[in-house]
């Protein structure tokens, strides 16, 4: 049991190192989609260690805990996937430095038919 | 009214609610039996049940091979992106690249997307018929097939297994 909550406080810990990495990176990046790129990973993990850890300290709640987990993983892609779309088709110009962008192509040319 | 379509919703509903009060006391199951049953009569229409080659087996299995798999990647990636948030010269070259897929299945392709968007430095923007439109925090290859190797292949042949 001690061992639990040892392993329970260590997993708290490390999530929230996690979780502030993202945040300093949420400052640090250059544009939107860079933010959302250390918005969503970093987050991800910090949440679920911080989460599976409460459920180790507490083992009648480690069920509860891992449907949580499981929820944050299924929603959280999905909640960045759609704002960093939205604000592409809104026109959040995003930092290229290898200016590379193959869906600007591919978004144009298809407009552009839909004028036809 | 597709009865084997709403059954299994509300099984679905009922099995989350129970491991989530983790108890079988008679009013917990109570309620949870009143709140999925009206749950699933609103929401079973949207409940699809896609047809699949695999058998359930070879499914499940598939299901299990990919865990592991998934978190290490998950693992990996907010290391590597906390690397580089702590790095002073903040190591980036962002760019968005196009990956083709082979998954057919509506499911498959939203698996895909979202473990794309959970592992190392690449974000789904967008999913069009075959084709994911990906802004990669890193582009380190030009080259398209070792891109796709980069980012979809390991998850590839799981899911056509899943799904």
């Amino acid at each position: 049991m001690i061992i639990l909550s040892i392993l329970g406080y260590i997993l708290i810990l490390i999530g929230s190192i996690f979780l502030l990495l993202g945040s300093l990176g949420i400052v640090r990046m250059p544009d939107l989609y860079n933010r959302i790129q250390a918005g969503t990973k970093a987050t991800t993990l910090g949440a679920l260690s911080a989460i599976i850890g409460v459920g180790l300290v507490q083992p009648e709640w480690f069920l509860k805990t891992l449907i949580i987990a499981l929820f944050i993983v299924l929603t959280n892609p999905i909640g960045s996937h759609s704002i960093a779309r939205s604000s592409y088709k809104s026109g959040v110009k995003p930092i290229l430095t290898s200016q590379i962008d193959q869906y600007k192509d591919k978004y144009v040319t298809k407009e552009s038919s839909d004028e036809k | 009214m597709n009865l084997k379509k709403f059954l299994s919703t509300f099984l679905i509903y009922l099995v989350f609610w129970t491991a989530y009060t983790s108890s079988l006391k008679q009013e917990e199951l109570l309620i949870g039996i009143i709140i999925s049953f009206f749950l699933s009569l609103f929401t079973y229409k949207s409940f699809s049940q896609q047809k699949s080659d695999n058998n359930i087996l070879k499914r499940l299995l598939s299901f299990i091979a990919y865990i592991p798999i998934f978190i290490t990647e998950m693992v990996k990636a907010n290391i590597d992106v906390a690397q580089r948030v702590i790095n002073p010269k903040l190591p980036i070259n962002p760019g968005i690249v196009k990956i083709p897929t082979k998954l057919k299945s509506e499911y498959a392709k939203l698996f895909l997307a979202n473990s794309i968007t959970l592992t190392p430095g690449t974000l789904t923007l967008d999913v069009k018929d075959q084709n994911l439109y990906i802004h990669w925090i890193d582009l380190s290859s030009e080259d398209k097939k070792i891109q796709k190797e980069i980012i979809s292949d390991k998850f590839e042949k799981h899911l056509e297994g899943m799904f």
